[in-house]
């Protein structure tokens, strides 16, 4: 073995390694956070007993879920219910295999007793796969997760598990549209799908939040469905199909579900900060950009780490604020509202992108304020067909009806 | 179209002429399913699905055998008595008094409303007229119980349209009605607390004070639970249009309470037959205009406000004096009169080995429960125990007009619906 190719396999295990490992405690932690949020929201205390403010609530959870019995209903095809939670769990885990999370960790060469000679190939991107296909990635492999979920419900052979299993299919291929068309914004405007690409444009320009305001917008009402959050959450709806799809399954097969659903948001919480908060970028100062070094990485991998932590705060706090939609409302939204509005917004973004590229402007700050521009004009219409007229027409009383 | 016959086993069979049993068979029409579907029919096979007997949403042990086309509903229909005891026919055998401890257990998400209504049919029965301090204390009774049931209503039915954090407001200031409940009567959730002729006690020191702060503290969780919910677009979408029923239908399906007020029909027996003086009290009937789950929601959230209007009435005007009639056939007599004095120590006897007799006659009285009209009837041969004892329970008659209110609707709407209809199995089944 070449020491280039030792070093490669190196950088590559020790990313892996680490990004699966943060994932998962950050699962925990999310939990964890998910109850004590939710508790403050409730006014109540949430799980503070085991350790240190309840931090271990989650691997005592864990623990129960190991020791309880495994239970197969009589008449779930065996296999695909085993199948299932394992066919939820990997996409969930997989998605984050081409998001960046820190600058460029400097190169390295260096000589261990035994093993040798360890090089780097110029400086380590901090990505654990930099496809050429970027973030269609993402979007490819939670389709597949899709599968898990749909399989789950109809092995189980239980109506309240089908339903659930329905439901999640309609669902999240409908929102997976509206997703992939918010992204096309974001491809017109970078000319690429690689995410470190998307990060470098948004360094050169300004975050994508402001010329693609609504885009976000889109995609982060996807995303909510795509990971069968509140107020999406229609396969679960603990109060109309029980617990939907999985209904019927017990202990880890369970927790693997619970799992999935966990580092899905974070998956698409990482894809929001890379895609549209700049990622790794520390806003205001280029020091980051600059020649890699260690301190670099580690500084803006708690940045990027701290961006994702606040949309799992978003997730969270929606959940314990909005109630339910139904399921044709929800239908009604992903392919008449979001579809049609993620179509005309590609078009303006193209008709905007073209017209300052006719006009010569360089792509930077002013290019990316005209975009914003744009988006301020396009919002304050689409608020007033949100509002229904309730903060800026004033001519309806709105929703509330009075009660004489 | 071919014609499906499903057979349902629907657990009220009798036996046919060889003594076989009967299943009753589901006969599913195409053409009227398609008909009753908002939405072209499909090809394919309507799903049968138990909603209950025990499932989060059917808000007790109630069983709706559910045919769905699609998430459509097809047809509902309920089943009753999975809670079933009896009260009724266990009252044939127990004095009047002994009947309070089963009351507490038909709605046992409002015993005290229950408590009264009992003590009031048997004064009714017996012509007793209660004192002035004891009305008031019922009327205290009576409306902190609607507020700890509507507080459940709520709760439960934000649940059920996915919202969890108002469960945890409403519960909270549940649990505060509860603890004076404590106070007064010991117990949180089987009071007890009404004898025939006055009460079981009279109000502890410290009661008061606590009401007082309560009613002036609870308006601002009405108000966040109002913030949170009543504008929300999703909540709008969920509730508006949704299980609509006209005034006539309404007084058809001889609905009563907020479910019938939400529908447009100003009964209220509060109102239109006054009990406990409640004509004296300032309060107003809220009503809706189209009688959907809407309506009902902002029904009761306004009937929340207006029961603390009332509590705060009746602490004003408390009157001091005794909570008992002055009458030793009807109230036990004090114990430490009973152990030294001859004749308290006889009518204590008495009253304990004999109960209470009755006149001859029959007595109906009703009076506004948190769910609707609650009526209690007694027929009486003149002895101490009723021959027969009826309950007229808001609950179940008003969860007759479930399936006409879902049919043709969503899965979820039937669970909305479900939810503003506002049943407690234990009265249900009774």
């Amino acid at each position: 073995m070449t020491p280039e190719f030792k070093g490669l396999l190196l950088a590559a295990v020790v990313k892996i390694v680490v990004v699966f490992s943060v994932i998962n405690v950050g699962v925990m932690l999310i939990i964890w956070q998910e109850r004590r949020q939710s508790a403050f929201v409730q006014d109540r205390r949430g799980p503070n007993r085991v350790g240190p403010f309840g931090l271990l609530q989650s691997v005592a959870d864990g623990v129960k879920n190991f020791m309880k019995e495994e239970t197969y209903p009589a008449a779930a095809d065996r296999i695909l219910f085993l199948l299932a939670p394992v066919m939820a769990f990997i996409p969930a885990m997989l998605g984050f295999a081409v998001i960046p999370f820190a600058s460029p960790w400097p190169g390295f060469d260096f000589a261990m007793p035994v093993l040798g000679r360890f090089v780097s190939a110029g400086v380590v991107p901090m990505v654990m796969a930099d496809l050429p296909v970027g973030f269609l990635f993402v979007l490819a492999i939670t389709s597949i997760g899709v599968y898990g979920i749909v399989l789950a419900g109809w092995s189980s052979n239980s109506k309240y598990a089908f339903l659930g299993g329905l439901r999640a299919g309609a669902q999240m291929i409908s929102y997976e549209i509206a997703m992939g068309m918010s992204l096309i914004a974001v491809i017109i405007l970078v000319g690429n799908v690689t995410l470190s690409e998307v990060i470098g444009r948004q360094q050169d320009s300004m975050w994508f939040i402001f010329p693609l305001l609504i885009g976000f917008f889109i995609f982060m009402v996807s995303a909510f469905a795509e990971t069968n959050r509140l107020p999406f959450d229609l396969p679960e709806t603990e109060s109309e199909l029980v617990a939907g799809y999985h209904t019927e399954y017990s202990s880890m097969k369970f927790s693997m579900f619970f799992i999935a659903e966990y580092s899905n948001m974070i998956t698409a919480s990482a894809l929001m900060a890379a895609l549209f908060f700049g990622g790794w970028d520390i806003p205001f100062t280029t020091w980051d950009e600059g020649d890699p070094s260690v301190v670099k990485s580690l500084v803006t991998m708690v940045v990027f780490g701290l961006k994702t932590w606040l949309f799992l705060s978003l997730f969270i706090q929606i959940r314990w604020t909005l109630p339910r939609f139904r399921f044709d409302q929800l239908m009604h939204l992903g392919w008449k509202f979001l579809l049609p509005l993620a179509l005309g917004y590609i078009m303006m973004i193209a008709t905007t992108v073209w017209a300052l590229d006719a006009l010569g402007v360089a792509f930077g700050i002013r290019y990316a304020l005209v975009l914003f521009g744009a988006n301020i004009v396009l919002s304050y219409g689409l608020f007033w067909v949100l509002d229904r007229d309730r903060l800026f027409g004033g001519s309806r009383p709105g929703n509330k009806r009075r009660i004489a | 179209m071919a014609k499906r016959t499903l057979e349902v086993d629907l657990a009220t069979t009798g036996v046919d002429a060889q003594g076989n049993p009967i299943t009753l068979p589901l006969g599913v029409d195409a053409d009227a399913a398609a008909q009753a579907s908002d939405g072209p029919a499909l090809a394919g096979e309507h799903m049968l699905i138990n909603i209950g007997p025990q499932h989060p949403a059917t808000h007790g042990v109630l069983r709706l055998v559910v045919e769905l086309d699609g998430e459509v509903v097809v047809r509902v229909i309920p089943h009753v008595g999975y809670l079933h005891s009896g009260f009724e026919k266990l009252g044939e055998y127990r004095y009047y008094n002994q009947l309070i401890p089963l009351t507490d257990r038909m709605d046992y998400l409002a015993p005290m409303s229950n408590n009264v209504c009992l003590a009031m049919a048997a004064e009714k029965l017996m012509g007793v007229e209660i004192t002035e301090r004891c009305k008031v204390l019922r009327v205290i009774a009576c409306e902190t119980n609607r507020i700890i049931s509507h507080l459940v209503w709520l709760g439960t039915t934000s649940i059920d349209m996915g919202a969890f954090t108002p469960f945890l407001w409403c519960f909270q200031q549940r649990e505060r009605i509860y603890d004076l409940q404590e106070m007064w009567t010991g117990a949180r959730l089987t009071t007890s607390l009404t004898r025939i002729g006055g009460l079981m006690a009279d109000i502890p020191d410290g009661f008061e004070d606590g009401l007082r702060e309560f009613c002036k503290t609870f308006p601002k969780t009405i108000q966040e639970v109002d913030s949170i919910l009543s504008n929300n677009g999703i909540w709008c979408g969920r509730t508006q249009g949704v299980g609509i029923f006209t005034a006539e239908q309404a007084l058809d399906y001889s609905l009563s309470g907020p479910l019938l007020r939400a529908s447009g029909v100003a009964y209220d027996v509060r109102k239109d037959r006054p009990y406990l003086d409640y004509e004296t009290y300032d309060f107003d009937i809220p009503l809706g205009e189209r009688g959907d789950v809407y309506d009902r929601y902002m029904v009761r959230l306004e009937e929340l406000r207006q029961s603390t209007r009332i509590l705060e009435q009746a602490l004003d005007r408390l009157p001091d004096g005794p909570i008992n009639v002055d009458d030793p056939r009807i109230t036990l007599p004090p114990k430490s009169a009973a152990m030294s004095d001859m004749e308290a120590m006889i009518f204590h006897f008495k009253q304990v080995m004999e109960g209470i007799p009755a006149p001859v006659g029959e007595a109906y009285f009703s009076l506004e429960g948190p769910k609707g009209e609650l009526g209690y009837y007694f027929v009486s041969d003149g002895t101490a125990k009723p021959v027969r004892w009826r309950v007229r329970p808001p609950s179940f008659i008003n969860l007759a007009a479930l399936p006409a209110m879902c049919e043709g609707r969503l899965l979820s709407d039937m669970i909305a619906i479900n939810a503003s209809i506002d049943i407690v199995m234990g009265e249900v089944d009774r």
